[in-house]
């Protein structure tokens, strides 16, 4: 582990401003600080914001729910506002890591977390997000975990929260604070970047910028499901996971907000896949037509082509259940 | 005195007319407490006075020479005290039982991971940081990294075998199948990771490591950094986990004693996580082509059972992947054998069952493949199929038990298979037969009656979370008439008399034989003291019995220690029958019509594996390795780059042992047996039985639930998927 310098925060003022410079905030520290001791990564100075006052699930008055940086994945799984109106978010969280992490993980954190591409967990191997201009070892590699949609030739990793999923199907809000002290609100599905040429550079935040809050939208209809495939039966990363939300009102798709996680840099909503699902009626052929569209750039690498027929049928399953629909023998 | 017995003959089981009642009972481990409030003391957490951290730094080329490396500058760097390169360095850890150094230097770079330096600072982070900073530079040489297309293949003879007329055997076969099984390399993964201490007083060597074999690694240390034998103490009281990675001395023993002479200061070292996935030994991928022939009644006639297997260069070790073939079934015609390829990867070794972990997971699919083309029930077939004599040797059996397990297992299990449907889910059935060959080996103990009325055992035996604490109390117990809590057991240092060690599920049946020979010597001393003969001398919670005698066990003593050295060797025995351990499993399991995903729903296995010395450890034995099985089944893969050869998925997150979600209740039952072949015991081994085969009755339910057979394994969803219906 590099020497490090090591700020405690008070409030989100004194964080945002001792993080100017390129820190690094550490609240749960569950992938940072493995990260670091690989030396994967090496800040120069820590600003720990966990005696920050972001802990907090409020209600808004549009009767959405504002949920603090620092709320753990533990607590807000179990959170019985959560679990009533967003038990897709309750659902995808359990699905993630173990009980013990899930004390320590916090929303903000569990947002920015770092691939499990094993290239860029090994300083032996080259990987452009680690360090940038030296190539990705997982082209050609091992990928069986990777990307089949999104990824560019200069990274195939995947982003790999279930929480993230969850929130992006909800259409959940990303509330941050600049160095500066201003207050923003984003769209979640805005927050992460695709790698393309610059696959170090993950989310738009500026330097120093801090999560403060997710916000959710007030309780949306339809039935929500998390699907995780996954090669065990816990503690193990989505090969393909599917949070959706899906309406279907006098016979015809009224909602289809369907985010998917192990596919993609980020997590993955494509609008052209619900464009071609809401206002139809259900059947086999329309969901086969979603995937087709879902799928219509997907690209395997080898280990991970699976991840094609794979997604397709838990997109189907999920439709199917939407609906109400059985499986064809 | 010492009692010394070879097993040249069958042993009356003496220990079914002793009285204290101690012995096969479900008891619990007395060092649990110890291990349970970390007052048991692994090698990692030894605090020496001077204490200073090691960190090993590995090769990243995959084969070449070290040039240089920037040692001056990493020297500089804070509370860094030395950088250690010595052609004295492993290159891999010793095979089991090797008794000298395994392959040394760093200068030859033969994997992607071989240890090459230690960096030695006053903290930890001191050191990992600097070890980090330690850039080596090669001379690259071009690297063999897939077994598949490897161009040096040895073809071992010791592995080959060809009796009758195979090829006919299937060309006349009224049934036959002919198929190919993979395996993937599987890692041990111990929960402890590789650590030692290492101090030294004058010309003395004192390590406190994570160990199975002691006197094997006594030697194997010395003989590694040139000194005398008698120079070296190993102390390993408890290790947490071993599976074969902990068999032979590996390299961050030697590098620790290296660094400690230097410096003149306790030095520690710990494999991170990392490290543990490349530089200690690791179960080889396997290729495995099976043929079975058989006639109209699934009578078999003919087997092949041949295999690839990978190592460095070398290295003598190769899995014996066709083991428990040559004995579990009968046909005339057979051929076995073995190619190893010889490629840039970490070394392999022997891993939990070496040979029937992974065999057995082809041989008992095949045979499962057979039953479906002969439409026999798979118990049915195998039953059939139990040889009367060993088929190559012409030697009887000891006891064998495996129909017993097939029919008693399926009773408790409710066996029916018959694919059905819960909603997404497949639901089906599938079994296998368990089979490890018995061993045994010299061991040594001291069993001391102390004035007070209380034993002391002593052995440098092992115990590496099986139980061994727990079962030479129980005998010596059972022996001297007294409570386990009267009988101290001492384990794990070099300075005491040298067992077996942990390795092959030799330990409990060695080393429990030498206790065993020390208590009749202490009896024989007992006897005549109270006036009786030997024979018939009862003892019985302290109290001494025989003739028309009786006395306290303390009077006998009269306030004095009695002493007894009992040594064991194995003998004729082990050539006169064919020894090992069966059982059967049987398992359900639902598959995921949707993704292809696998959970077992519930398992079974019943054993007979000669005398259970605890019913307790011995149960936690076979469902460990049950366990496994399921990781063999369904999630266990270590992956290799193709490049470069690099462990690649080299930690706990991405490679996927069976996690608590993955086990469902799993029941082990044990027949009733005794072994009179084996040792005076008449015990076998336990640990690696609950693995041979476990695996086999998962993917042979897969094929129960949904009629695809998975012959590559583990089963990963991707498998499956590729035959479900869309």
């Amino acid at each position: 582990m590099r020497p490090f310098d090591y700020v405690r925060a008070e409030d989100t003022g004194s964080a945002t401003e001792a993080a100017r410079g390129g820190a690094t905030f550490i609240a749960g520290g569950t992938n940072l600080l493995d990260l670091m001791k690989l030396e994967v990564m090496a800040p120069d100075r820590l600003v720990d914001i966990t005696r920050l006052d972001l802990g907090a699930i409020e209600r808004t008055e549009v009767g959405g729910l504002r949920i603090g940086a620092l709320v753990t994945n533990a607590d807000l799984a179990a959170h019985g506002t959560v679990r009533r109106n967003y038990p897709v978010l309750s659902r995808a969280l359990l699905a993630g890591a173990s009980g013990q992490l899930r004390n320590k993980a916090t929303t903000g954190g569990n947002l920015l977390q770092r691939t499990r591409c094993h290239y860029f967990y090994d300083t032996s191997q080259s990987c452009n997000k680690r360090e940038p201009g030296s190539g990705c070892a997982a082209l050609g590699g091992i990928n069986r975990i990777h990307a089949i949609l999104g990824a560019s030739e200069h990274c195939i990793a995947t982003h790999p929260s279930d929480m993230a999923v969850a929130l992006l199907a909800l259409d959940a809000e990303v509330e941050t604070e600049t160095a500066d002290g201003a207050r923003r609100m984003r769209p979640l599905a805005d927050l992460h970047r695709l790698p393309g040429d610059a696959p170090d550079r993950e989310t738009v935040l500026a330097d120093g910028e801090l999560i403060t809050a997710v916000v959710l939208p007030s309780a949306p209809r339809g039935h929500q499901a998390y699907r995780k495939a996954r090669d065990r039966a816990s503690y193990a990363f989505a090969l393909v996971s599917l949070a959706s939300v899906v309406a279907v009102e006098n016979g015809r798709i009224a909602r289809a907000s369907l985010a998917f996680g192990g596919l993609a840099p980020k997590p993955w909503r494509d609008p052209e896949v619900e464009a071609t699902l809401i206002g139809e009626v259900p059947s086999e052929e329309l969901f086969d037509r979603a995937a087709d569209v879902l799928l219509r750039e997907a690209k395997g690498h080898g280990h991970n082509d699976f991840k094609i027929p794979l997604t397709r049928r838990v997109l189907k399953a999920a439709l199917r259940e939407a609906a109400g629909m059985e499986k064809p023998a | 005195m010492t009692t010394q017995f070879k097993m040249d003959a069958p042993q009356r089981p003496l220990l079914d007319r002793t009285e204290q009642g101690v012995i096969h009972r479900p008891l619990d481990r007395p060092e649990g407490p110890l291990k349970v409030s970390g007052r048991a003391h692994y090698a990692a957490e030894r605090q020496l006075p001077g204490q200073v951290e090691g960190v090993l730094v590995r090769a990243t080329i995959a084969r070449g020479r070290l040039a240089g490396m920037n040692a001056e500058e990493v020297r500089a760097m804070p509370g860094v005290l030395g950088v250690f390169s010595d052609e004295r360095f492993l290159r891999n850890p010793a095979q089991g039982g090797a008794g000298e150094a395994p392959v040394q230097g760093v200068r030859e770079i033969f994997y992607h991971g071989q240890p090459i330096a230690l960096v030695v600072a006053e903290t930890l982070e001191q050191a990992r940081h600097a070890a980090a900073n330690l850039r080596p530079s090669y001379e690259e040489a071009e690297a063999q990294v897939d077994p598949a297309t490897a161009s040096d293949v040895d073809r071992p003879d010791k592995r080959r075998l060809d009796q009758g007329d195979l090829d006919r055997a299937m060309a006349e076969a009224r049934a036959s199948v002919d198929v190919t099984y993979t395996t993937p390399p599987h890692h041990s993964a111990a929960m402890e990771l590789h650590a030692s201490v290492a101090s030294w007083e004058g010309e003395r060597l004192t390590l406190h490591g994570s160990y199975q074999m002691l006197k094997y690694n006594k030697a194997e240390l010395a003989d590694s950094l040139g000194i005398p034998e008698e120079n070296v103490r190993v102390l390993s009281p408890f290790v947490g986990g071993g599976f074969g990675s902990k068999l032979g001395i590996s390299p961050e023993a030697v590098a620790a004693a290296i660094a400690a002479r230097d410096l003149g200061r306790p030095v520690r070292v710990v494999m991170t996580r990392q490290q543990v996935f490349s530089m200690v030994t690791h179960r080889t991928s396997t290729r495995q082509r099976i043929r079975l022939a058989a006639d109209e009644e699934g009578r078999l006639t003919g087997i092949g059972h041949e295999d690839r297997v990978y190592n460095l260069p070398d290295e003598v070790f190769s899995e014996p992947t066709t083991q428990s073939t040559h004995f579990l079934y009968a046909g005339a015609n057979r051929r076995l054998g073995q190619e190893v390829a010889r490629v840039n990867r970490a070394c392999t070794g022997s891993v939990r069952a070496p040979g029937e972990a992974v065999g057995m997971l082809a041989l008992e699919g095949a045979m499962d493949e057979l039953a479906r083309v002969l439409h026999m029930d798979p118990i049915d077939l195998r039953r059939r199929n139990i040889p009367d004599r060993h088929p190559e040797q012409d030697i009887p059996y000891s006891a064998r038990r495996l129909a017993d397990c097939m029919d008693q297992g399926a009773r408790a299990f409710g066996w029916s298979p018959g694919s059905r449907r819960e909603g997404e889910w497949l639901v089906g059935q599938g079994m296998a037969a368990a089979a490890r060959i018995n061993m045994v080996a010299p061991s040594e103990a001291r069993v001391t009656l102390r004035g007070d009325g209380t034993a002391l055992v002593e052995t440098d035996m092992t115990d590496i979370g099986t139980g061994t604490y727990a079962i030479l109390g129980q005998i010596a117990g059972e022996m001297l008439g007294l409570p386990v809590a009267s009988v101290d057991v001492r384990l794990g240092d070099t300075d005491l008399p040298p067992a077996a060690g942990s390795g092959g599920s030799h330990g409990a049946s060695s080393a429990g034989s030498s206790v065993f020979l020390a208590c009749q010597g202490l009896r024989a001393t007992l006897a005549e003291r109270l006036g009786c003969e030997a024979e018939d001398l009862t003892l019985k919670d302290g109290v001494a019995t025989g003739g028309n005698f009786r006395a306290d066990l303390v009077d006998l003593l009269s306030g004095g220690d009695l002493s007894e050295e009992g040594k064991f060797e194995p003998g004729e025995t082990a050539d006169d029958a064919s020894q090992a351990g069966y059982g059967a499993f049987f398992a359900e399991v639902a598959v995921n019509r949707i993704t292809g995903e696998t959970r077992v729903l519930r398992m079974l296995g019943t054993f007979a594996a000669g005398r259970i010395l605890n019913e307790k450890t011995a149960r936690s034995q076979c469902q460990g390795g049950m366990i496994w099985g399921i990781g063999a089944a369904l999630t266990e893969e270590l992956s290799f780059d193709p490049r470069d050869g690099h462990a690649v998925n080299d930690d706990l997150a991405e490679y996927h042992l069976p996690v608590n979600a993955d086990c469902p209740p799993i029941e082990v039952h044990f027949l009733d047996e005794r072994d009179e072949m084996s040792c005076p015991i008449q015990t076998k081994g336990v640990g690696e039985l609950g693995i041979s085969g476990a695996g086999a009755a998962v993917l042979n339910a897969i094929f129960d639930a949904t009629g695809i057979r998975v012959r590559d394994y583990p089963a990963t969803l991707d498998k499956v998927l590729a035959g479900l219906p869309d």
